[in-house]
C-alpha cells in the first residue's frame, strides 16, 4: 500500500501540475488486453487463451466482501448461464488482498463459490497484476474481451447494468447488450460506462 | 400515582434527548444534490461522497468533520453524501452517524443507483471509486476535485487556498 500510495501521490502531484487529476490507467476500449494464468477455486490454474472454443469472455473483478458486489453477483451468475453456451462465458477475479481482507482468501473465495454453485471460474489475482494492468479500480467492474484470433480485444468495460440495488429496475444492461452485439457483428453502442463500487483493496508494500 | 408521573417525565426526557441528537439523514436525489453543491456566496463547501462499506471513507470522516467547528470563521460547510443503498438508511446509515456522534456535517444519502446517469456531471475524470471529494468556493469560482482517501494533514493543506 505504501509504495502504491507514494506511486499515486507522485503520479497525482506530476499530473495535477500539467492539469489532470489522475492517470487514466488501464486498458481502453480497442485494446489488446494481456492474457493471465490465475489459480480458480477447484485449484486448476485458468488462462483466458486456454478454450479455444470461446468467441470472448466476461471478464469481472468482483469479490466475496463488497456489498455492491453481492448486490450483483446473482446478476453474474446469471449472466454466465445465458452466455457461456453462446460462447462469452464468465471469468471472475478477486484481486483484493487477502491480509487486508480477510474475506477475501482463497478459502473464503472457495466457499463462496460452493455455496453459490459458480458455474464459471472464480480466480485469486495474487500479485494484483492482472487488476492492475486491466485499471479495475472498483467491484464489480466488467471487462467484455472479444476473440481475434489468439488475441483478445476489449469491447467493453464498466458496470453490469445501470441499476445496483435492484436488477428488475435496470433499464440498460450494459453487459448484456455488448454481448448480444458482438454476437451479432455489430459494434458495441455504450463501450464503456461507470459505477460507484469497492476499491480493490491494493496490497501494502 | 407520583412515582409513574416522575419516571414518566424522566422516560421523556431520556427520549428527547436522544432525539435531539439524532443526526438527520435527507434522501435526495441528484438534481436536490446538485442545488446544494451550487449553493452562492463566499461559503466553501467540502463535499466528500462516502459509503459506510468503504473502509477508506470510514477512517477519513473524522478529519471532514472536524473542518466545521476549525474552520468556522472561515466559511467552511461539510456536506457528506452517503452512497449506500437506501434500504440500509434505518438499519446501517442512521445507526452509523449515530453512534460516531457526527452532528457537525449535513449527511445527505443520494438515492440514484444509475450512476452513469450523475458520475460525469459531478465530475469527467471521476471514475466512481469512492471517497471522493470536491471542494468548492462558488465566489472565487474555484473548484476541485479528489479520488483518493485524505490524511487529516492533507485535507487541511487542500482546503486552505479556499479560505486564504
Amino acid at each position: 500500500m505504501k509504495q502504491s500510495v507514494f506511486a499515486f501521490v507522485m503520479a497525482a502531484t506530476l499530473f495535477t501540475t500539467i492539469g489532470f487529476i489522475q492517470p487514466k490507467a488501464g486498458y481502453q476500449v480497442g485494446d489488446k488486453v494481456m492474457n493471465f494464468n490465475l489459480k480458480n477455486v477447484d485449484g486448476k490454474t485458468v488462462s483466458l487463451d486456454g478454450n479455444s472454443s470461446v468467441k470472448g469472455y466476461i471478464v469481472v473483478f468482483t469479490c466475496n466482501t463488497c456489498p455492491v458486489a453481492q448486490a450483483y453477483e446473482d446478476r453474474i451468475i446469471a449472466l454466465d448461464k445465458k452466455y457461456a453456451s453462446e460462447g462469452y462465458p464468465v471469468i471472475a477475479i478477486n484481486a483484493n488482498d487477502a491480509a487486508l481482507s480477510s474475506g477475501d482468501s482463497f478459502e473464503e473465495m472457495k466457499k463462496r463459490a460452493a455455496r453459490k454453485s459458480y458455474g464459471f471460474a472464480y480466480l485469486t489475482d495474487e500479485t494484483q497484476e492482472v487488476a492492475k494492468t486491466y485499471g479495475a479500480r472498483n467491484t464489480p467492474t466488467v471487462f467484455v474481451v472479444k476473440r481475434s484470433g489468439n488475441d483478445f480485444i476489449l469491447a467493453y468495460t464498466g458496470a453490469i447494468d445501470n441499476n445496483t440495488q435492484d436488477a428488475t429496475s435496470a433499464t440498460e444492461k450494459y453487459v448484456q447488450n455488448a454481448v448480444d452485439a458482438l454476437l451479432k457483428d455489430k459494434t458495441v453502442s455504450v463501450p464503456t460506462t461507470k459505477a460507484i463500487g469497492c476499491g480493490i483493496k491494493w496490497k501494502k508494500a | 400515582m407520583k412515582l409513574p408521573h416522575k419516571w414518566f417525565f424522566i422516560g421523556l426526557l431520556i427520549a428527547g434527548h436522544s432525539l435531539c441528537f439524532a443526526q438527520q439523514v435527507q434522501v435526495v436525489k441528484f438534481p436536490a444534490l446538485q442545488k446544494m453543491m451550487a449553493q452562492k456566496g463566499d461559503t466553501t463547501l467540502v463535499v466528500n461522497f462516502w459509503a459506510t462499506w468503504c473502509g477508506p471513507c470510514v477512517a477519513e470522516l473524522p478529519y471532514f468533520e472536524a473542518l466545521n467547528a476549525r474552520y468556522a470563521q472561515h466559511k467552511v460547510k461539510v456536506l457528506l453524501v452517503n452512497l449506500d443503498f437506501v434500504s440500509e438508511l434505518k438499519k446501517k446509515v442512521v445507526p452509523f452517524i449515530t453512534k460516531r456522534r457526527m452532528n457537525s456535517s449535513t449527511v445527505v444519502l443520494l438515492d440514484e443507483p444509475n450512476y452513469n446517469s450523475w458520475i460525469d456531471k459531478i465530475d469527467p475524470d471521476w471514475s466512481g471509486a469512492l471517497p471522493f471529494t470536491v471542494i468548492i468556493n462558488t465566489a472565487k469560482n474555484e473548484r476541485k476535485v479528489f479520488e483518493r482517501a485524505f490524511t487529516k494533514a492533507e485535507l487541511e493543506n487542500e482546503l486552505k487556498p479556499f479560505i486564504q
